[in-house]
């Protein structure tokens, strides 16, 4: 069957999006006070240094482990946590601190930014141009940049994503790439000309520490140097993806209204430290200028106005497992998730996706 | 031609806060800051149509509320990815309790 969907940010679905008035658009939002909206933005250096604290010293301390027990069967639970703090942490700081909503003072949140970015084997000025577009055009199709899983969803590529391979695999060739000047078309569409260059002298540095790693380890003759710098890419990636891969998946595409295509799943304590609460991810799209920490108590004051959250990851993989088996078939199908009695409806236009033909199937 | 309009009252804004200003189909932002001054500028994000009064005022930045781009509402002056362009500032006076500003 032949897809619908061209998911090029500089093609046939660009031109749909702009034609038809999805891209930049104006998004829903549930009535929060302009009085209760300030309180909730206020920015604090506070929570996140405390965060940012610990994790740094998990990070030195399960990295000393690592080196400590080098050899042995010991190292594999410090594997575990340096991999996870590496490889997935890092998301959420990145995502954070690209906001600028982490800490008040601002050369705080650029630090932790490009130290989580360089974790991440992200550019930086790539990606903040990137996520701008995302929270501009979340799930446009054309528009977004950053849509984890197309129609129809390639399941063995979402299942491989847990392992790191093919973000490996497409992270350190683009930065290599960019280190060479070169950026593609898509880049362009979103990165401003005048950044542009800050992208390729960004990925030049990311290039300089990659190779210096690879330098030490051949002088010591140690994998340590690797495990440590660039390669939890691959064997500490799966909680980035677990959680997120969660906050669109299988639900609808194209329209603007976060209740429809975004999802809010409650986590456990440690997920959410990892995660910095942004398993509340309806209310990030939503309201961006609200910092993680104050994501619970903005979640309380507006749930009455979004679909029930998912109570855990495993519900919400066991809700979404058969949409995206059906999408194999049908792409235009979706879940949409109802929203309570107390919710304001969601718009007309964005009820009428043909998904009754695939729903009778 | 340059004119003052009333855009409100001193008392419709808060301290470190901003309000909305609508006029001949132009909109502004006026903000108070927090040594209680007054200061106007466009009503939108350079970077994307988005008004700056749902935004959050801290010391002399307003932050937009879209993508949390930052600018000087004082100069105008844009501080940084994602926003590049700065922000067309517009001069203000306080006459008899409202806040005037000169709309070009």
């Amino acid at each position: 069957m032949a897809k619908k969907r061209d998911y090029s940010l500089v093609g046939e679905g660009t031109r749909r999006a702009i034609e038809t008035g999805l891209a930049s658009a104006e998004w829903y939002h549930t009535d929060v006070s302009r009085k209760t909206m300030k309180e909730l933005m206020q920015r604090s250096d506070g929570p996140a240094i405390r965060d940012t604290l610990i994790w740094i010293v998990l990070i030195l301390g399960s990295a000393a482990g690592i080196i400590w027990f080098w050899g042995t069967w010991w190292v594999v639970p410090f594997l575990l946590v340096y991999g996870v703090l590496y490889g997935s942490s890092s998301d959420s700081r990145w995502h954070e601190c690209s906001h600028g909503t982490a800490f008040r003072t601002r050369w705080m949140n650029d630090v932790v930014y490009h130290i989580a970015s360089f974790m991440l084997m992200r550019n930086p000025v790539q990606w903040r141009w990137s996520h701008a577009r995302h929270h501009t055009d979340t799930i446009i199709v054309g528009r977004d940049a950053e849509i984890a899983v197309m129609r129809p969803p390639d399941l063995l590529k979402a299942a491989l994503a847990f392992t790191g391979i093919l973000d490996f695999r497409y992270s350190l060739p683009t930065l290599v790439r960019q280190a060479f000047g070169k950026l593609s078309e898509d880049e362009k569409s979103y990165i401003p000309e005048m950044e542009q260059h800050k992208a390729v002298i960004a990925a030049r540095w990311h290039m300089v520490v990659y190779s210096a790693t690879i330098a030490l380890a051949i002088a010591l003759k140690s994998w340590i140097p690797l495990v440590l710098i660039g390669l939890p890419r691959l064997y500490g990636t799966w909680h980035m993806v677990l959680t997120g891969l969660l906050q669109h998946i299988g639900l609808a595409d194209n329209v603007t209204d976060h209740r429809l295509n975004t999802r809010t799943v409650y986590m456990n304590s440690i997920s959410r430290f990892i995660y910095w609460n942004m398993n509340y991810h309806v209310e990030h799209h939503m309201f961006p200028m609200v910092p993680y920490h104050a994501l619970p108590k903005l979640h309380e004051l507006i749930k009455h106005d979004l679909p029930v959250p998912n109570p855990s990851m495993w519900h919400a993989y066991r809700e979404v497992w058969p949409v995206l088996l059906r999408q194999l078939k049908y792409e235009d199908y979706y879940l949409k998730r109802e929203l309570p009695p107390t919710a304001k409806p969601y718009r007309g236009e964005f009820h009428d996706l043909d998904i009754t033909a695939a729903a009778a199937e | 031609m340059a004119e003052w309009v009333e855009a409100c009252a001193v008392d419709d804004v808060d301290e470190e806060d901003v309000i909305r200003f609508d006029h001949g189909g132009r909109t502004f932002a006026i903000y108070r800051s927090p040594d209680d001054e007054f200061f106007a500028t466009d009503g939108f994000c350079t970077h994307e149509k988005a008004h700056l009064a749902e935004g959050l005022v801290m010391d002399d930045i307003i932050e937009c509320p879209k993508h949390n781009g930052r600018f000087n509402y004082k100069t105008g002056q844009a501080k940084g990815a994602p926003v590049c362009v700065n922000l067309k500032t517009y001069p203000v006076k306080i006459e008899a309790g409202k806040v005037m500003i000169e709309i070009g």
